[in-house]
């Protein structure tokens, strides 16, 4: 069979049979958690507590308690944002954008980049909610008929069309990581020593009994949650960037900006990916199943994004150059150059130079070099959102407006505190659902026990349907 | 009326597909399959028809999104018309990605939903296993008694050829 040529090696290591996948998921899930899990929660609710703290603080002062100034409008909070919906991205790539391109080593990794994405656009979702000044009438953005008018929402702000696609962007990615849990909450729900994850996963599986007539419509739902979700990730972050390039500031309006963002996105959440499964695999001693090699093709993929930002910050400068447009030059050789020089060569350096290491497989294979690496490139991602948004609203066309702007302590204990969020989310995500896909890891094994046959038929996603299989007999015909 | 059940329990995916096929073949009905992974060709073998989902969800895709631009063009053009920035009340290129936003969500509550009503699945729900371990690492494969003509010993030898790792027997009140 012509398939059988391009197999590959099953994507865990060591020979697993069907009833192990699910033991060994399980039993990190089930056994008592380690000292590292319970340091690094400590420490993440110690910061979420902090970002609390913060939050009551600035939302009864109100937001005077940021750093900004009638110059700088957005500071701290608007990149935060980006910073964060961004690296939700990567887990849409991982769960929708390679299922649809078949990559099966996704399976390993996908249900941990799924809920990367979930909690990521939580913290996100924090900072514009604020930002309104009166978040307890963020309500007011959906447009609802109301006693003042109906005053409804201006569709042509792209804040609005932000609001609608971070909303629909939560919902799909939550409903995708729920249905991908179904079958595995189920096979929780039929181990014998669960305990009390047993009737918790009986509720949540719905009465999932593994029929395949269940399965048929399973796999069709998850091919079009994906289908549907590869062009709405795209989608999300170029309405990001559509904040900046409507608008006529030198440095945000730009038609770069919708590319150069969803591959900055996609750069900076394969680096958090990584992070997180390397922090993952450790704690839930999976190394089994997150093995080096998904490291290594992370790693590449870390590579090729990085390449392309790479490409768009020459791009960028070059246009403004070559513009002619006087302010448009200015903003780029003051953000190299300028006050925050420093913070554009330390985005440079992160986001262009330091992942070419990667170009080395040592380097891709050293987990603490990788580690170090991904660390790097999410600091280098979070100031690329910083010099976008405040170098060019610092300097615009008058220099009477000209304004330098600093963070309060208020907007870095939010910064911090999100993080705080982020990772307490992930910690108890790790303790209570099972980090890896079971049931699509056993997909994978290509398992049969050694009985002489010679039928092999390599398993495959329904959609490639009827493909390359020959038409077995058919009792109708 | 009751319903007499032969199960035949395999532990892998080529062995159960082999069987799925080779009881269609002999003529016996089979009544369901059950495993714990989705499995390639197992709805071929078993004779389903390809689920109708996909056009469910593209209607109510394409609902939700022309939903939206009339509802963007009557809220901005009709209802209150407000001037901003001089542009015209019908912006229409300006609602596209509101429209887009909308069409995704829409399509996508209704796929998840459609998927739960279709398989009848709820929360709290007992779920009915013909044996231990369909979730875990078992396949089974459902034969249903459907007349006089049924012989039980051709079942058994038909899923010992199959490699079966074992057989049961189960009456059941009423339909699955």
């Amino acid at each position: 069979m012509a398939d059988a040529a391009l197999l590959r090696a099953p994507s865990i290591e060591g020979e697993k049979s069907l009833s192990q996948v699910t033991h060994d998921v399980c039993a990190s899930m089930e056994a008592r958690p380690s000292v590292l899990w319970w340091v690094a929660l400590g420490a993440s609710v110690c910061l979420l507590l902090v970002g609390g703290a913060a939050i009551a603080y600035q939302i009864a002062i109100g937001v005077g308690t940021w750093g900004l100034n009638r110059t700088i409008g957005w500071g701290f909070d608007i990149t935060n944002f980006v910073f964060w919906i961004g690296i939700g991205h990567a887990g849409t790539l991982i769960s929708a954008i390679l299922f649809l391109l078949r990559q099966r080593w996704r399976t390993s990794v996908n249900r941990a980049a799924e809920a990367m994405t979930i909690f990521a656009v939580m913290c996100a979702g924090i900072f514009p909610v604020i930002h309104t000044g009166r978040p307890w009438f963020a309500y007011w953005l959906f447009p609802y008929p109301n006693t003042r008018g109906s005053l409804w929402v201006n569709f042509r702000s792209p804040l609005i069309w932000d609001f609608f696609a971070i909303s629909t962007y939560f919902t799909i990615s939550a409903m995708f990581w729920y249905i991908g849990l179904l079958p595995d909450m189920a096979t929780i729900r039929d181990r014998d020593t669960a305990g009390w994850r047993r009737k918790l996963a009986g509720i949540l599986a719905l009465g999932w009994n593994g029929s395949y007539r269940a399965w048929q419509r399973y796999e069709v739902v998850y091919l079009m949650l994906a289908g549907l979700g590869t062009p709405l990730v795209i989608s999300v972050h170029t309405i990001v960037s559509w904040d900046f390039a409507t608008s006529v500031l030198p440095g945000w309006h730009t038609t770069i900006f919708p590319p150069y963002f969803v591959a900055g996105a996609i750069f900076s959440g394969m680096a958090m990916v990584l992070t997180l499964m390397i922090i993952a695999r450790r704690m839930m001693h999976l190394e089994q199943y997150i093995t080096l090699r998904h490291i290594d093709v992370m790693c590449k993929l870390v590579i090729a994004t990085s390449g392309i930002v790479g490409w768009a910050y020459a791009t960028e400068f070059f246009t403004a150059l070559y513009s002619g447009n006087p302010y448009e030059q200015f903003v780029f050789l003051n953000r190299a150059m300028g006050p925050l020089f420093w913070a554009y060569w330390t985005m440079a350096g992160c986001n262009v130079f330091i992942p070419q290491l990667l170009w080395f497989s040592r380097v891709r294979r050293t987990i603490p070099a990788v580690f170090v690496i991904s660390l790097l490139v999410n600091v280098g991602m979070w100031f690329e959102r910083f010099i976008i948004i405040v170098t060019s609203l610092s300097r615009d066309f008058l220099p009477a407006n000209w304004s330098s702007y600093r963070p309060t302590s208020i907007e870095v204990a939010t910064f911090l505190g999100t993080f705080g969020l982020f990772f307490t989310c992930f910690l108890l995500f790790c303790r209570f659902l099972p980090v890896i896909a079971v049931a699509e890891v056993k997909g994978t094994l290509h398992y049969r026990p050694g009985r002489g046959h010679d039928s092999f038929t390599p398993p495959r996603f329904p959609s490639e349907k009827r493909a390359a299989e020959p038409v077995l007999e058919d009792v109708h015909a | 009326m009751s319903q007499r059940l032969f199960i035949g329990l395999f532990d892998n995916e080529h062995d159960t597909l082999d069987a799925i096929r080779a009881s269609r073949r002999r003529g016996f009905k089979v009544v369901d399959v059950y495993g714990p992974y989705a499995v390639h060709g197992v709805e071929e073998a078993m004779g389903l028809q390809p689920s109708r989902l996909p056009w469910v969800v593209f209607v109510m895709g394409l609902a939700a999104a022309a939903f939206k631009v009339w509802f963007e063009f009557w809220t901005t053009g009709v209802d209150w018309p407000i001037n901003v920035g001089g542009k015209p009340f019908n912006s229409l290129p300006a609602f596209v990605p509101v429209t887009f936003e909308v069409m995704v969500l829409g399509a996508g509550i209704t796929a998840v939903l459609a998927f739960l009503i279709v398989c009848r699945l709820r929360p709290g729900k007992k779920a009915v296993l013909p044996v231990h371990g369909v979730t875990d690492d078992r396949f089974a494969v459902v034969l249903e008694e459907s007349d006089s003509t049924f012989d039980f010993l051709e079942v058994e030898r038909l899923f010992r050829e199959h490699h079966a790792v074992g057989i049961e027997e189960q009456i059941t009140e009423g339909g699955r």
